[in-house]
């Protein structure tokens, strides 16, 4: 997990076009500026990165179901739920699934755990569109790439 | 008024917290509902998952943009629903 690049993935542990659905892993790091603040004396891994975790999760799986040929950008989220607190050093898992994938938009389902502990859950909307530029494309390539997105396999 | 239209009715109001009795078969989904294009992807959810259908909005914007297509066409509540009825019987044949 790099706070500082909002690279919030470690990696991608499984990925499955068929039954649309994404296992991810993350670290979250010992030190960063965000738990000076967040809280002193009481570092606590904010609610909107742990969303940030899930939205990155299920966005891997929409831009490797249409073949990188498409970016999912965060819409909207419904009945997020963050259910006990995450701290430095915790190792967590993201399992998502894409529920619906509409004419220019998806919708996924996703929940994290550390452990088996659930730590939260969400239902998230991407409206799915071009990419904005080739070295934007490139760019995300690469990042998947570093996470182990099987892109090669994927890119049509 | 059809079956088809009081669904959308339904999903318009329930989704956008819009009077039932203000959603029209006449009326412009965004011109007279003032529904955004976020508040859109919502309906066009709870629709594709209510009829078993994916409305084609990618298609319907760009024959909007190449003026092929006006919005009336796709954004009027009774075109919506006879759009529907025509994505339905296009799955069934």
């Amino acid at each position: 997990m790099r706070f500082e690049y909002f690279q919030m993935i470690d990696r991608i542990v499984a990925l499955d076009l068929g039954t649309r659905t994404v296992r991810s892993v993350c670290s979250v790091p010992q030190e960063s500026t965000i738990f000076e603040g967040h809280f002193p004396s009481y570092p606590l891994m904010p609610g909107v990165l742990l969303l940030e975790c899930m939205a990155q999760t299920c966005g891997w799986l929409v831009t490797s179901l249409n073949g990188f040929t498409a970016m999912p950008f965060l819409a909207g989220v419904k009945e997020a739920k963050f259910r006990t607190a995450v701290h430095p050093g915790d190792h967590l898992e993201f399992e998502g699934k894409v529920v619906h994938e509409g004419s220019g938009y998806a919708v996924a389902e996703c929940r994290g755990r550390r452990q088996e502990q659930a730590v939260c859950d969400a239902q998230i909307t991407f409206r799915v569109m071009s990419f904005p530029s080739p070295e934007f494309r490139k760019a995300l390539v690469e990042w998947a790439e570093r996470i182990e997105v099987p892109v090669k396999a994927l890119i049509k | 008024m059809s079956a088809t239209f009081d669904k959308v009715a339904d999903i318009i109001a329930e989704t956008c917290d819009i009077p039932r009795e203000n959603i029209k078969p006449e009326s412009h989904a965004i011109n007279d509902l003032e529904i955004d294009s976020l508040d859109f992807l919502d309906i066009a959810f709870a629709i594709d998952k209510t009829f078993g259908i994916k409305l084609p909005l990618e298609q319907w914007t760009q024959e909007v943009n190449d003026g092929k297509a006006t919005t009336d066409q796709y954004f009027v509540l009774q075109n919506l629903s006879d759009q529907i009825d025509k994505l339905i019987a296009a799955k069934g044949a």
